[in-house]
């Protein structure tokens, strides 16, 4: 029988140990997955997380899938310190790479440095405009933020489809449901000449930076952690819950609207209705696998790229479904989860139906 | 004339995957769990519930199934939060996006087939019956289930000792516990129960509605099941009531032009969406009222410390 006993203070070692752990048992799980689906399990595994770290153009283009992850996951775990449960990153993404998108097309031909950073500022606010929404009613109208935020992910998918289907489309295009291609001024630079990895992955870090600090030594840091773990001691100290929770919406918003601006003006390079991909779901994992810590997110949206890319490989040269990389990472919150009890409770077999210091006098001594 | 039944009977079509998952959850929430997973759930139950009928050409097995394979990845929830006391709304979200990706994976070899016509009662006389005919006497068996659901669940939640049992561990487990109720015993139930409820709904997109599988068919409709337990203020004939209302918005999609609607689709596509959160925001504004609907220890963990 399984036996669990509180700890008086959550582990420090199992809260940096159980994210390895529930890596490795994730690894398990694939190879059983793999030998179902009647794949070779060991080159399956190498191919996903391996042989994207052995080559330069892979390692940037790791980059380029992990600046969505790192940036949205970073704003999201603000939010989920302090309760807010802003799940619709993805409408957010949308929102901010068609906001900042429109903005760039309005700009078409225009020269100048100011170009870019006004179309990235453009997507910032169209992520923010996006998150206003579930924290507005969250705060107003006391809505659940979870499902308004959800659904506006779905909203925001229809919006972008039928933008690029009428006046966003490209005037030369056939009419096909896709814009022009942002000119040279509203381009993100390259990272790495002839690469697709992008300044963006840069943002992303300052964006790791200013997180840890703020969160460690800024009074907004407390702030959010008591919101989150004590409610009514936040009351009383006078933290103003509905500025806590606009401003996890807000840096949300902002950040994934950033992601989605950056995943348009930087590898995608245009508007079409196939931009949102899940980086706002797969982020929420990042978010969990990285303890909710800016560097755990940048740690954890490097891994969680490394299987997008080790997925495309594994799809293309041993003919792997596509879904299989949504199962893993699937399994990998699962597990993550599982373990989480062992942070916070102390867990024990022992045999069912004995007291444990009955068994030790019952032993036959055979 | 002929018009306004076949409205009525897609609102019907539309509304019966609603109201399985929005009962089903319902249950679950009484009891005191919030499981977001109802998405991923019903996305299992559609892809179980498709491959089980093209395999044996038996729609019975097709929806056990279904039945089956939802109350089996609940099983997975369950263990999750009700064992090893994970966070709820972590795990439900770990459930949609697992459900998402496994369904998708079986579903591969599947997409493209397409079942055959699931059938309709068919009563000589009755079903002939103008109007009233194919609409009461003319449906396929699930939408009599869904029905019997309701008012089943109706029926044990409010006037037998096991809805009393759920509903106590779902305002205040620790009371629950202390008077030696079995929580997690009942929790463990009604997680398979909102499961195998999803799983069924789940199928009647794959095998009834569409009747094909294509990848993420569910298009939100879990999280609109969440909604509308909500909406219901936990009450089960409220949530068929507003299956049936959204339905209704579901399904002006494919009567605009019968209707005269100039709108683009897309615009259509989000009504069903942007209703949610308008019906939520409506029955939520009232802090106080809300709060009493709810049950009282909704989504907390409990942790039986003797």
């Amino acid at each position: 029988m399984l036996k669990i006993e509180p700890r008086k203070e959550p582990s420090r070692v199992m809260l940096y140990a159980t994210p390895f752990l529930a890596v490795l048992f994730t690894i398990v799980a694939g190879f059983i997955l793999f030998s179902l689906l009647d794949k070779n399990p060991a080159t399956a595994t190498y191919l996903i997380f391996i042989s994207p770290l052995t080559s330069l153009y892979t390692i940037t283009e790791l980059l380029v899938k992990a600046t969505p992850l790192i940036l949205i996951a970073i704003g999201l775990a603000v939010g989920f310190r302090a309760g807010v449960w802003n799940i619709g990153a993805e409408g957010q993404f949308t929102m901010g790479a068609l906001a900042g998108g429109a903005m760039a097309l309005a700009l078409y031909e225009v020269e100048g440095l100011w170009v870019l950073p006004l179309v990235c500022l453009a997507g910032a606010l169209g992520g923010m405009a996006w998150a206003a929404i579930p924290a507005f009613l969250r705060t107003r109208l006391n809505t659940n933020e979870i499902l308004v935020s959800l659904m506006l992910v779905y909203v925001a998918t229809l919006l972008l489809g039928m933008l690029v289907h009428g006046p966003l489309r490209d005037p030369d295009g056939f009419n096909f449901p896709e814009s022009r291609l942002f000119h040279d001024a509203a381009t993100l630079p390259a990272l790495v000449a002839g690469t697709r990895a992008h300044v963006g992955f840069l943002v992303a870090i300052i964006a790791v930076i200013v997180a840890w600090i703020l969160l460690r030594s800024h009074m907004i840091g407390f702030q959010i952690k008591v919101v989150g773990q004590a409610p009514r001691a936040a009351r009383f100290a006078g933290f103003s819950s509905p500025r806590i929770v606009w401003f996890c919406f807000m840096i949300s918003g902002a950040l994934a609207g950033l992601a989605g601006i950056f995943e348009a003006t930087g590898p995608v390079g245009q508007l079409v209705p196939a931009l949102p991909v899940g980086y706002g779901f797969t982020a929420i994992i990042v978010a969990f696998l990285g303890r909710l810590h800016p560097l755990g997110i940048l740690a954890g949206g490097l891994l969680l790229a490394l299987t997008y890319i080790g997925g495309e490989a594994a799809q293309i040269s041993m003919s792997l479904p596509s879904a299989t990389v949504q199962v893993f990472q699937g399994m990998l919150l699962f597990f993550l989860l599982a373990t989480d009890i062992l942070v916070n409770y102390r867990v024990s077999w022992i045999a069912s139906g004995r007291r444990p210091a009955k068994t030790a006098l019952q032993q036959p001594a055979e | 004339m002929d018009l306004i039944v076949n409205i009525v009977l897609g609102i019907i079509v539309a509304a019966t995957p609603l109201v399985f998952a929005s009962i089903g959850e319902l249950v679950v929430e009484k009891s005191g769990v919030l499981n977001l997973g109802v998405e991923g759930m019903m996305i299992i139950g559609a892809i179980a519930g498709f491959a089980g009928t093209i395999e044996t050409g038996s729609f019975m097995v097709g929806i056990l199934a279904a039945i089956i394979a939802g109350a089996a990845v609940a099983l997975l929830f369950a263990v999750l939060t009700q064992t090893l006391l994970a966070n709820q709304v972590a795990t439900g979200l770990a459930l949609t996006l697992f459900g998402l990706g496994l369904a998708a994976l079986i579903g591969q070899s599947y997409s493209g087939k397409s079942a055959p016509d699931f059938p309709k009662l068919n009563i000589p006389g009755l079903t002939d019956l103008p109007i009233i005919g194919p609409l009461i006497f003319g449906q396929d068996g699930l939408v009599y289930l869904s029905f019997a659901l309701v008012a089943g669940v109706a029926w044990v939640l409010t006037r037998t000792r096991t809805g009393l049992i759920i509903r106590a561990i779902g305002e205040n487990h620790d009371a629950a516990h202390a008077i030696g109720y079995p929580v997690v015993a009942y929790r463990y139930a009604t997680l398979l129960f909102g499961g195998a409820c999803a799983g069924l709904g789940g199928a009647y997109l794959s095998i009834v509605q569409t009747p094909l599988w294509v990848e993420n068919m569910t298009a939100g409709r879990g999280w609109i099941a969440l909604a509308l337990v909500v909406f219901a203020a936990w009450r089960p004939w409220r949530s068929l009531l507003g299956a049936y209302l959204f339905g209704g918005i579901t399904i002006i999609q494919l009567h605009s032009q019968a209707l005269g609607l100039q709108v683009e689709p897309q615009i259509l596509a989000m009504l069903p969406y942007l209703a949610t959160i308008i019906v939520l925001v409506l029955i939520s504004y009232d802090k106080a009222k809300a709060r009493l609907n709810a049950p009282a220890n909704l989504g907390k963990t409990f942790f039986a410390s003797t």
